[in-house]
C-alpha cells in the first residue's frame, strides 16, 4: 500500500490527521479490541457479583469491577476503543479514497523508461521488422486477454498502456466503508446514551425483586428509548407492557408503547425429551391498532412489530396450581393436610416441629430419562409430572424438595419417589417409599404410625422377648433390656439407621464389637417392626396364619429400607402432589435495534470488498516502443505475485510473437 | 522466427470461455441439468421457495465447478452414484443398515466414515513414505487414497443425511449440527482442497503435512464417537432448526479447510526457510516446492478461507439474530470468530 501514499502536507492538522488514519494505529486498536475480547471469553460475564467476590476475594473483585470486567462489551472504554477505530478508519478511507480513484483510471502513459526498467518484470527486445503496426496489434492483443488500454505517442515514443482488475480498489473502499459502517451500526445498537446515563449516576439499576410498580423512578427508562435488548416472562393469559434489561448486579425496566398477552404456549418433544419446539401464541394490544394483533412465534421465526423484535427465547412455570397431601412424618396416625399452592409462590405450613414455609418453585409435566430397566422395550421412560419445592423453616434454614406425582415402577414394585437435597450444588438424594396395592403411602404410614407409638412398640418388644423363651431373666434385668430395645428401635424410626450406628459407635470401642452389635441391632429393629408390620398386615383384613405373601414381605423390606431414612430426610412431612392445573409461561426476548440493517449493509459491503479484494488483482503493462524500433514491455502486479509472473511471461510471448512476424493484414496486402 | 498468419489471429483474439469448453463439459452440464430437473420433477411438490431456489442455484453453481475444476466432475459422479446406491438399498427401514452387506460394512454412514478415516492416515502414511524415498508412486497411492477417503466421507455425511430421516421424520436433518458431524465435514473440505492444489502445481509433496492435520482430526472423530457415542444421531434442538445454521456451518468448514491448509504449507515453509538458511544449495533438489510456490499456496487459501470466514460470520450473525434476538452478543463462539477474523486481516 506504500505506492500510493497521499502527498505530504504540513502542519499540526495534517500530521494529526495522519496520526488517526495510520495503519499501525488501527493494528494497535485491533489488538487492544482482540485482547479484550479474550478476557471477555476467559471471565465469564453477567454472573451476579457474589460469585466474583468468591472467586478473587474483595479486593480484586473492586478492582475488576472499576475497570468493567464484568461486563467488558458494555463499558465505557471498550465502546471508546470501537469509536476510536471507526475514526481511524474512516479518517484513512478519507484519505486514501481520492488517489485511489485516481490510481484506478490513471493508465500512467506518461511512465519514465527509466521507471519501468526498474521493474522486476521487464523485458527488452529489437524486433527485425516494422514496429509500425506494433502499437495496433499489441492493443488488440492485450484488449483480447481483459486488459483496459491506452495509447499515447510522443515525438520519440508510443506508449501502449494497459491495465486489468482495477476494481480491487474498489474492494478495499468497500472493506473499509463496510467496517466503518458496521462499526457504525454496533454502535448505535451498544447505545451509548443509556451507558452514558448509567455512567454519569442519572439511572440506577435496580437490584432487588420487586413487583415492577414499586420500582423506583431511576430504574425504569424511557419509552422512546431507542435501543434495547430485553425479557420478560408472561404466563398463559396474562400480559406484560415492559421488559427488563439486565445490568451488572440488576435490571432496568423498559416500558414498551403496547401490551403483549400470551393466549396459549406449546412444547413439543422428541420421544427422548429433548424440546422439538417452542410455540407462543401473542395478542398485541396496541391503541393505534383496530383489532388487536395475533401471531403465533417460535424459536427462529420472530414478530416484528413496529421495530421492536419479539423473539421465542425460553419458559417456565407461569404458577401451576399445585393440590397436595401433606403426610405428618411425626404424627403419621392423622390423616394428611390438604394443601394448594401456586408454583413461584409460598404456603405456611404447621407441624409438630414449629412452623414452615413451602415455597412451590417449579412444576414439570412430565421427566423423560434414558430407560434402564432390564428387559425394556422403550428406549426413554417417562416418570410423569414432578413439583421442586423448598421447606424453609423458622431460622430461614431451608432443604429443597423434587417428589414425583405418580408412583414409579421399579423392578416390578411401585415406590413414591422424592428426592431432597440441602444445597442447590448437591445432586438429589432419593428416598424411596413402597405403595401399597391402593397406590397410597397409607399402608407405610400406618406402619410408621404404629412404630411410633410407644404403648405399641412396648407391646411389640415384649412379644419379641417373649420369643425368646427364656424365663431365667430377672424382672428388672428384663425390663432394662426392653428399654433398650424400645429406645434403639425408636431411635431407628425416627433418625434413621446412621443415627443407630452412631451410638454403636459410641459404645462400643473396636470394630469387631461394634460389627456384632450392629448386627444385633439390626435384628432385634427387623424383628420388633416386622411384628408391627404383622399387626399392620391383619388390620387390612390380610389372614397372617398363613404366610406372608412374597410382596408384602418384599414391601417390609423396602419399607425398612424407606424407614431407615426417614430421619435424614429431613422434612416433617411427605407431600404428594394429587391434581394440578398447569399454566405455563413463556420466556421473550424483545429487542429493539434500529442499527442491524445498517450493520447487515456493512457486511454485505464488507464481503463484497474482501471478495473484490482478493479475488481481483490490480495489474498493469506497459509497452513502450520507442521512434528507433526498441521495445520495452514492463508490468507489475499488485499481490498474488505468482500467478502475475506467468502471466507476464505469457504475455511477453504473445508480444515477441506479434512484434517478430508481420501482422495479418499485411500478409492479405502482400 | 517463422509464424503462421493463423497463429498470429489465435493469439490476437484468444477464443471465448465457452468456445474452450470440451464436449465433456457440455456432457457434464447437461448430466447436471437432467439431475436437477428430476430431482424437481420428483420432489419439487414437497420443496418450499427457499428449497426450489437453492436447487437452482446449485445447479449452475455446481456445472461451473466441473468446468472449472474437471476431477470435480468424477467425484461428484463417485459420490452421487455410491450415495444413491446406499439409500437405495436401505429402502425404507432403518435395520437394513444392520442386515444388508453392502451397508453394514461399505456404505452404512458409520462404515462408510470408518473407510474414510483408515483411508485418510493410510495416504497419511504413503505421502510420507513417497517423500522419505522420493517415491513418486508412493505419492500417487497417496493421492489415489485422499480421494477415496474424500469420497466416503461425504457418501458418509450424505447417507447419514437419509439415516437421520429413517430414523424419524421429526428427527431428519441435515447432518452439519454436532462436532463429530462437522469434523468429517472439515476433513473431506480439507481434503479436497488439497487434491485442488496438488493438481494445480503439480507437486504431491506436500500431502504428508496436509495430511497430518486431517489425521489429527480423524483420531478426534473417532475419540467422539467411541468415547462419547458423538455418532449418534440427535435431533435437533429448537434454535439449530433453522435455514441460517445449514448455510452457516458448511461455509465455516470451508474456510477452516483452507486455513488447516495453509497451516501446514506454513509448516512446510519453515522447514525450508530453516535448510535454505543453513544450505542453500541444497534447495535445489529438494522435493519440497520452492518457496515462492509455498507462499503463493499459502497466500491463496487463506485468501480463500478468510473469504469464507467474512460471508461465514455474517451469516452466523444473521442466524444469532433470528434465533436468540441479537445478531451479536459477545458469546465465546462469536468473540473468537471475531478474534480469528482480525488476525487474519492483519496478516492479509
Ligand atoms: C477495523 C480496522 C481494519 C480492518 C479490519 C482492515 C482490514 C483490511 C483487510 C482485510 C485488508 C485486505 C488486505 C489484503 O487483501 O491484502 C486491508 C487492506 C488495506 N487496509 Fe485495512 N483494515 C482496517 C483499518 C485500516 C486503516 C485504519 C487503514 C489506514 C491506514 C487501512 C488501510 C488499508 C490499506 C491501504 C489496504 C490495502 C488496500 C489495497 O490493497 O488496495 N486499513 N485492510
Amino acid at each position: 500500500m506504500s505506492h500510493n501514499k497521499p502527498e505530504r502536507r504540513h502542519g499540526r492538522g495534517a500530521v494529526f490527521m495522519e496520526f488517526l488514519g495510520s495503519m499501525n494505529l488501527a493494528i494497535t486498536l485491533l489488538v487492544a479490541i482482540a485482547i479484550a475480547s479474550i478476557i471477555g471469553t476467559v471471565l465469564q460475564q453477567n454472573e451476579p457479583y457474589n460469585n466474583y467476590v468468591i472467586k478473587f476475594g474483595p479486593f480484586w473483585f473492586e478492582v475488576f469491577k472499576a475497570l468493567g470486567l464484568y461486563d467488558i462489551y458494555g463499558a465505557v472504554w471498550f465502546l471508546f476503543l470501537l469509536g476510536f477505530l471507526l475514526v481511524t478508519t474512516s479518517v484513512c478511507v478519507y484519505r486514501y479514497t481520492p488517489s485511489l480513484l485516481r490510481d484506478m483510471n490513471h493508465f500512467r502513459t506518461d511512465a519514465q523508461e527509466k521507471s519501468l526498467r526498474a521493474f522486476k518484470h521487464h523485458s527488452r527486445w529489437e524486433p527485425e521488422g516494422d514496429v509500425g503496426r506494433m502499437p495496433e496489434l499489441a492493443q488488440r492483443f492485450l484488449t483480447g486477454r481483459g486488459y483496459r488500454v491506452r495509447v499515447k505517442t510522443t515525438d520519440d515514443h508510443t506508449m501502449v498502456a494497459a491495465m486489468k482488475g482495477s476494481s480491487s480498489r474498489l474492494g478495499y473502499l468497500f472493506a473499509h466503508v463496510g467496517i466503518v459502517v458496521i462499526c457504525l451500526g454496533g454502535l448505535i445498537d451498544g447505545n451509548v446514551p443509556l451507558k452514558w446515563a448509567d455512567y454519569t449516576g442519572r439511572i440506577v439499576p435496580e437490584t432487588r425483586d420487586i413487583p415492577v410498580s414499586q420500582i423506583p423512578e431511576h430504574s425504569i427508562l424511557s419509552e422512546d428509548n431507542a435501543a434495547f435488548r430485553g425479557s420478560v416472562q408472561i404466563p398463559e393469559g396474562g400480559r406484560a407492557g415492559v421488559v427488563f434489561l439486565g445490568m451488572r448486579d440488576g435490571y432496568l425496566v423498559q416500558p414498551l408503547p403496547f401490551r403483549i398477552e400470551l393466549e396459549d404456549f406449546r412444547i413439543e418433544h422428541y420421544e427422548s425429551g429433548m424440546p422439538k419446539s417452542f410455540e407462543s401464541d401473542l395478542v398485541i394490544h396496541d391503541e393505534e391498532l383496530d383489532q388487536p394483533l395475533r401471531q403465533t412465534i417460535a424459536v427462529n421465526h420472530p414478530l416484528i412489530y413496529k421495530g421492536y423484535a419479539i423473539y421465542q427465547s425460553s419458559f417456565a412455570d407461569g404458577g401451576s396450581l399445585m393440590k397436595m397431601r401433606a403426610w405428618s412424618l411425626d404424627e403419621p396416625g392423622r390423616e394428611p393436610l390438604q394443601i394448594e399452592g401456586r408454583v413461584n409462590q409460598s404456603v405456611r405450613i404447621n407441624t409438630p416441629r414449629g412452623g414452615y414455609r413451602l415455597e412451590l418453585d417449579d412444576f414439570k409435566l412430565f421427566n423423560i430419562f434414558p430407560n434402564e430397566e432390564e428387559g425394556a422395550t422403550k428406549k426413554f421412560r417417562n416418570f410423569g409430572p414432578s413439583v421442586v419445592f423448598r421447606l424453609r423453616d423458622s431460622s430461614g434454614q431451608a432443604i429443597e424438595f423434587m417428589n414425583y406425582m405418580s408412583p414409579v415402577q421399579i423392578e416390578g414394585r411401585y415406590f413414591f419417589m422424592s428426592g431432597m437435597r440441602s444445597a442447590v450444588s448437591e445432586p438429589y438424594r432419593y428416598i424411596h417409599i413402597p405403595v401399597g396395592s391402593d397406590g397410597t403411602v397409607k399402608r407405610f404410614m400406618r406402619l410408621r404410625e404404629l412404630a411410633m407409638d410407644p404403648e405399641r412398640m412396648q407391646g411389640a418388644v415384649e412379644q419379641q422377648m417373649g420369643l425368646l423363651e427364656r424365663t431365667d431373666f430377672d424382672p428388672a434385668l428384663a425390663r432394662q433390656v426392653s428399654d433398650n430395645i424400645v429406645a434403639v428401635v425408636s431411635l431407628f424410626v425416627r433418625q434413621g439407621l446412621d443415627a443407630v450406628f452412631e451410638q454403636v459407635q459410641a459404645n462400643f470401642k473396636e470394630e469387631a464389637q461394634q460389627q456384632g452389635a450392629m448386627e444385633s441391632y439390626i435384628n432385634v429393629i427387623r424383628g420388633v417392626l416386622g411384628g408391627i408390620y404383622i399387626d399392620v398386615l391383619a388390620e387390612e383384613g390380610i389372614k397372617i396364619d398363613q404366610d406372608v405373601t412374597e410382596q408384602d414381605a418384599q414391601f417390609f423390606e423396602d419399607a425398612m429400607t424407606a424407614l431407615s431414612l426417614t430421619g435424614p430426610y429431613g422434612s416433617p412431612v411427605l407431600l404428594q402432589l394429587d391434581s394440578f392445573e398447569h399454566v405455563q409461561a413463556s420466556g421473550l426476548q424483545i429487542t429493539r435495534s434500529p442499527g442491524k440493517d445498517i450493520v447487515y449493509l456493512g457486511c454485505v459491503m464488507l464481503m463484497v470488498g474482501v471478495f473484490f479484494m482478493l479475488y481481483l488483482h490490480h495489474r498493469r503493462v506497459w509497452l513502450r516502443i520507442s521512434a528507433d524500433g526498441k521495445l520495452l514491455f514492463a508490468g507489475s502486479g499488485h499481490r498474488n505475485r505468482a500467478d502475475f509472473s506467468g502471466e507476464f511471461e505469457e504475455l511477453e510471448r504473445g508480444l515477441r510473437a506479434l512484434s517478430a512476424a508481420p501482422g495479418p493484414d499485411d500478409d492479405r496486402a502482400a | 522466427m517463422s509464424v503462421s498468419p493463423e497463429s498470429i489471429q489465435e493469439s490476437l483474439e484468444r477464443p471465448s470461455f465457452f468456445a474452450r469448453l470440451t464436449p465433456y463439459d457440455w456432457v457434464w452440464a447437461l448430466l447436471v441439468a437432467a439431475a436437477t430437473i428430476a430431482t424437481y420433477a420428483l420432489y419439487g411438490g414437497l420443496m418450499d421457495g427457499y428449497e426450489v431456489g437453492i436447487l437452482l442455484m446449485s445447479a449452475p453453481g455446481l456445472v461451473l465447478f466441473g468446468w472449472g475444476w474437471k476431477s470435480m466432475r468424477s467425484y461428484t459422479l463417485a459420490v452421487a452414484a455410491l450415495s444413491l446406491l446406499a439409500i437405495w438399498v436401505y429402502g425404507d427401514s432403518l435395520a437394513n443398515g444392520e442386515s444388508k452387506f453392502f451397508l453394514k460394512y461399505i456404505l452404512a454412514s458409520q462404515s462408510a466414515i470408518m473407510w474414510m478415516s483408515a483411508m485418510f492416515v493410510m495416504a497419511t502414511a504413503a505421502y510420507y513414505f513417497g517423500l522419505a524415498i522420493r517415491s513418486e508412486f508412493s505419492n500417487r497411492v497417496g493421492s489415489a487414497l485422499t480421494w477415496s477417503a474424500s469420497t466416503m466421507g461425504l457418501v458418509g455425511l450424505m447417507v447419514r443425511w437419509r439415516e437421520s430421516y429413517l430414523m424419524g421424520s421429526d428427527i431428519g436433518h441435515i447432518p452439519v449440527s454436532n462436532l463429530y458431524e462437522v469434523f468429517i465435514l472439515f476433513a473431506v473440505m480439507t481434503g479436497l482442497l488439497y487434491l485442488f492444489y496438488e493438481q494445480q502445481y503439480r507437486n504431491r509433496s506436500l500431502g504428508g503435512f496436509v495430511l497430518t492435520v486431517i489425521s489429527a482430526a480423524v483420531a478426534f472423530i473417532l475419540w467422539y464417537a467411541f468415547e462419547r457415542g458423538g455418532h449418534q444421531i440427535q435431533p435437533l434442538v429448537p434454535a439449530l432448526q433453522s435455514y441460517w445454521m445449514k448455510l452457516h456451518v458448511p461455509t465455516n468448514f470451508i474456510g477452516y479447510g483452507a486455513f488447516a491448509l495453509a497451516a501446514m504449507v506454513g509448516v512446510a515453509y519453515l522447514f525450508q526457510e530453516r535448510r535454505a538458511k543453513r544450505n542453500p544449495a541444497a534447495l535445489a533438489n529438494s522435493r519440497l516446492p520452492s518457496l515462492e510456490q509455498l507462499d503463493d499456496v499459502m497466500y491463496k487459501s487463506i485468501a480463500l478461507g478468510f473469504a469464507f470466514f467474512t460471508v461465514a460470520t455474517v451469516l452466523g450473525a444473521m442466524w444469532a439474530a433470528e434465533a436468540w434476538g441479537g445478531y451479536w452478543s459477545w458469546d465465546p463462539k462469536e468473540t473468537w470468530a471475531l478474534i480469528v477474523w482480525l488476525n487474519y486481516a492483519a496478516w492479509l
